[in-house]
């Protein structure tokens, strides 16, 4: 790999924040079109309700007010509802039971915040002043917000699903797991709840539509990970209008992390309203409406059990996992907790025998969906926790356990469905416990005893298969769309080079990174290179950025495109120094022949592609633009060992992360300053989940009681460790199916850091189950009952 | 409707606000200064902080009226030209920022901790002291370095 100033490997700064620093970003919100008018949603105040009536004629008349529409205006117009893109069927072959999902709620509101009707104003203000004078009459039904009691609550949210039970799969082999528990030495049997978080992008979700009366088209800016597929659905499943008639534009975006993957119904009602009102409509959520309307993650209770036999080795693993589905099925709820969780279980070892079995859920809660990690987080905070556990209960060191049991050998085919192409486990363990000092540990114990701290470790070796991925398999396991992605390189006559990606960048730095790529493989200046994303109207369909896969197969496509840049351009340079193709050589930047001290630059032969005097147009095309599509062979598998230190206050349950060691395989690095952002920032999600945040709903009202950062804790600076003790590593075998070995990066803090943090703590103050977030009080109250206990 | 007047980055600005226009509705939407953000609504992340007569002040939770009179400084005046303030270019060099959204209230709020104490800041200090801006993307990681490397530059 280069080793220049700006090509692959190199900690390039980046391009992006030059507008970034500026206040010169364009985010959604920052789009206003002339003649704007603004829309504010009611939305539901209860849990579980009917809608008895809605009376809009006071409100109608409040000034500025342009419309005001509700679930029956939707149904009147015939607007499609939001679609479920994942089916997961019963184990029996019954089709899962989907409940109707309308844009805005009719007859029925289903969890606290669900949308019922729009107001459309001139302003923002006027908008809410009229939403507060409209009359709704509610019938309050019963209610049930708790994961483990849906089934069985006796509430019914959706007539299809009487018992509230969507759907329920399995994974693995069951008899030969239950085989391996009956005999086993040892078994490790614990209750995991991973808690319902709430993404949080800083900025929050926002659409504007504008309706073009004499094209008959819509622009519609909203803040999207994956703007083709809001596209799609506008216009396929909505039925707004054709995709030729919309354009979508996602441009700069404050984080995305996983929640602006769904199609949401306000974006759709913007774009309707649109043309039903003949005004821009623009649509930006407060932070209370996104804590209640921003698809959240996690919510899995689960019941494992872990075997081991006489010397250690783990023999098999049985979970059972009930998952919120929430109010409705998100874009992709019903994934989150089987295809990408399942097919994890097996962690980072050699399992001979695992069976899952999952319930699909609604309760009356936010619906869930993909967040940072998206099911892998919960595998590896289950995986983790209980391999953890059981080290302990059978006296062996946590790290040594995990050594005795890692994968050693590749391809390594698991039993949950996925087969591992590559890794090297046992090195990442070996380098996370030499960085982390993990030798010295006792003494450091001893020496925060002095000072009334308890001092704990944690280990997580995490795996993770990023790089949506191979359509055919995606395809067999319910999903309704594809996972390539798409790339076009466009090399003008100067010799500079557009990139348009269907990859999205919402922090990632794919300007930069992306740019990196081409230049060093064309041997272009950096400068010259400019990546285009987020715009339908320019970029040719794409399956825009989650699960870690715009390096993975966003690059490749890049990469598959360059090739037939180089191909093309070898075939004009042969032309123009008059050899054979077969003899043109293409390096940094310049095509030579075999041979001889020919040379052309490749600004040479892209201006000579524009202005075909020396080669033959009949025999080869003019113009230097490919495009490619690329479809991976298979998931990539990240993998790493993270090492937690913390020290816990013995009067306060308080806890101080200390130390925290990072070592991480992602195969090649494009821009190990960015990959090292990308952990940062993914560690301090899976921190904030271990120790400040959690969604919580009151059980006897439904309400959500944590609806603003004033309810919920965000992490901020002081609970992430200091520069000094926050070390990061990296080891390197490649990925085999994509030809610059990328595994890709975005989600493996969040994934790997929860299990760390927990494991940390459970061993500071020597307790075996621990609650998310360990909050003082949490961690105190774990403690006092220890001291009881041992009275 | 009150009219008020006010200094913007230096350039005099007059408008007529509601009562509840709030400052940074004045900022963004008035004058179409988009820079300043709204992430919470409710003074928690600090994404809308600008200067207010050279103090560092959550925007999202003051008046527009409020400020008649007074000297503005939001993001996009921190710049002379091409030349970017330390503290802009720091938090580039060390990539203190990912997707850019909490990355103008950082700067406004970490000119104003090393007004308040001094360039030569502690780890602790700039942590503490950040306690009002939340960063989603970063783990303030590089945020604190950058922090540290703008203010010694200041």
């Amino acid at each position: 790999m280069s080793t220049s100033a700006t090509g692959i490997g190199a900690s390039v700064r980046r391009k992006e924040d030059d507008r970034f620093i500026q206040g010169k970003g364009r985010y959604t919100d920052d789009v206003t079109f002339p003649g704007q008018a603004h829309a504010y949603f009611l939305r539901s105040p209860h849990a579980h309700a009917k809608i008895k009536s809605i009376n809009t004629a006071k409100a109608a008349k409040m000034p500025g007010v342009l419309a005001i529409l509700t679930g029956d205006d939707v149904a009147k117009d015939k607007i499609g509802n939001l679609a479920c893109a994942w089916t997961i069927n019963f184990r029996d072959g019954r089709p899962m039971r989907g409940g109707v999902h309308p844009i805005l709620a009719q007859g029925k509101v289903r969890y606290v915040g669900d949308q019922f009707a729009v107001v459309i104003a001139e302003t923002k203000n006027q908008a809410k002043l009229a939403a507060a004078a409209v009359k709704v009459d509610f019938e309050i039904l019963p209610h049930v917000v708790n994961t483990a009691k849906a089934i069985k609550s006796g509430v019914t949210i959706h007539d299809v699903a009487p018992d509230n039970h969507v759907f329920d799969w399995a994974l693995g082999n069951e008899a030969e797991t239950n085989d391996a528990i009956k005999n086993a030495h040892h078994i490790t049997k614990m209750e995991i709840i991973n808690t319902r978080v709430v993404p949080n992008a800083m900025e929050v979700r926002c659409a504007n539509a504008m309706y073009d009366a004499a094209s008959d088209h819509f622009t519609v800016y909203c803040n999207s990970q994956n703007p083709h597929v809001l596209r799609l659905v506008l216009s396929a499943f909505h039925g707004l209008a054709p995709e030729n008639k919309i354009r979508v534009i996602s441009p700069d975006m404050g984080g995305g992390f996983g929640s602006k993957i769904p199609i949401y119904g306000e974006e759709v009602v913007c774009t309707w309203a649109a043309r039903k009102v003949g005004r821009p409509v623009k649509w930006t959520s407060e932070r209370t409406e996104a804590f209640q309307s921003d698809a959240h993650g996690r919510d899995h209770v689960t019941t494992a059990e872990l075997a081991t036999d006489g010397s250690g080795m783990i023999t098999g693993l049985r979970v059972r996992t009930t998952a919120a589905m929430g109010g409705y099925l998100s874009s992709f709820g019903p994934l989150i907790p089987t295809v990408l969780y399942a097919p994890l279980l097996s962690g980072q070892y050699a399992i001979p025998n695992i069976f899952l079995h999952v319930d699909g859920v609604y309760t009356n809660t936010t619906p869930t969906d993909a967040y940072r990690g998206a099911g892998r987080p919960e595998a590896s905070y289950l995986i983790e926790r209980i391999v953890e556990t059981a080290a302990r209960e059978l006296k062996m060191d946590p790290a040594e356990f995990r050594r005795k049991n890692m994968v050693k050998s590749f391809p390594h085919q698991t039993p949950v469905f996925v087969a591992y192409d590559n890794g090297d486990y046992v090195a990442s363990l070996d380098k996370a416990l030499a960085m982390h000092d993990y030798k010295g540990f006792a003494a450091r114990k001893a020496e925060s005893a002095k000072h009334g701290k308890l001092r704990g470790v944690g280990f997580s070796a995490y795996i993770e298969a990023c790089g949506l991925a191979p359509s055919n398999i995606v395809g067999q396991l319910g999903s309704a769309v594809g996972f390539w992605e798409s790339a076009e390189i466009r090399v003008n006559p100067a010799g500079t080079v557009e990139v348009l990606t269907g990859s999205h960048s919402h922090g990632q730095g794919h300007e930069t990174s992306f740019a990196q790529v081409v230049s060093e493989r064309l041997g272009v200046d950096f400068k010259n290179v400019s990546v285009v994303h987020g715009d339908t109207d320019k970029v040719q369909f794409g399956m825009g950025t989650y699960g870690s896969r715009s390096a993975a197969v966003g690059i490749t496509a890049i990469v598959k495109a360059l090739d037939k840049i180089e191909a093309k351009g070898k075939r004009i340079a042969a032309a123009l120094m008059e050899a054979s193709v077969d003899d043109v050589v293409f390096n940094e930047g310049n095509f030579t022949v075999k041979g001889t001290d020919k040379k052309k630059t490749f600004g040479e032969i892209a201006f000579a592609a524009y202005v075909p005097h020396h080669f033959n147009p009949q025999e080869i095309e003019p113009g230097l633009k490919e495009t490619a599509f690329f479809d991976p062979t298979n998931f990539v598998f990240p993998a790493g060992v993270h090492i937690c230190e913390v020290e816990v206050d013995a009067e306060t349950g308080h806890t101080d992360i200390v130390g925290y060691t990072a070592v991480d395989d992602f195969g090649t690095l494009i821009n190990p300053m960015i990959v090292e952002g990308q952990v940062h920032g993914g560690v301090a999600q899976g921190i904030g989940q271990a120790l400040t945040e959690g969604c919580v709903y009151d059980d006897d009202s439904g309400q959500l009681l944590t609806g603003s950062y004033m309810d919920y804790a965000m992490p901020r600076a002081r609970v992430m460790p200091d520069i000094a003790n926050f070390k990061l590593g990296f080891t390197n075998t490649p990925a085999l199916s994509n030809p610059l070995g990328l595994k890709g990066c975005g989600e493996a803090g969040a994934i790997a850091a929860t299990p760390a943090v927990i494991n940390a703590i459970t061993n500071a103050i020597g307790v075996r189950d621990l609650a998310m977030p360990a909050t003082p009080l949490t961690v105190w109250t774990a403690m006092q009952g220890m001291k009881k206990a041992a009275e | 409707m009150p009219a008020i007047k006010m200094k913007l980055n230096g350039k005099a600005v007059s408008g007529e606000v509601e009562g509840r226009t709030l400052l940074v509705e004045f900022i963004r939407e008035h004058r179409g200064l988009t820079g300043t953000h709204v992430g919470c609504d409710t003074s928690q992340c600090g994404a809308c902080v600008v200067h207010v007569n050279g103090k560092a002040v959550k925007s999202c939770t003051t008046l527009a009226a409020s400020c008649d009179g007074a000297d503005i400084t939001t993001v996009e005046g921190l710049a002379k030209g091409t030349d970017l303030h330390p503290m802009q270019a720091a938090f580039k060099e060390h990539h203190g920022l990912q997707c850019g959204y909490c990355t103008p209230g950082m700067i406004m709020a970490a000119i104003d901790i090393v007004k308040r104490n001094g360039k030569n800041l502690s780890e602790d200090v700039i942590r503490r002291e950040l306690s009002g801006n939340i960063c989603r993307c970063t783990g303030y990681h590089n945020i604190v370095k950058a922090v540290q490397a703008g203010a010694a530059n200041m």
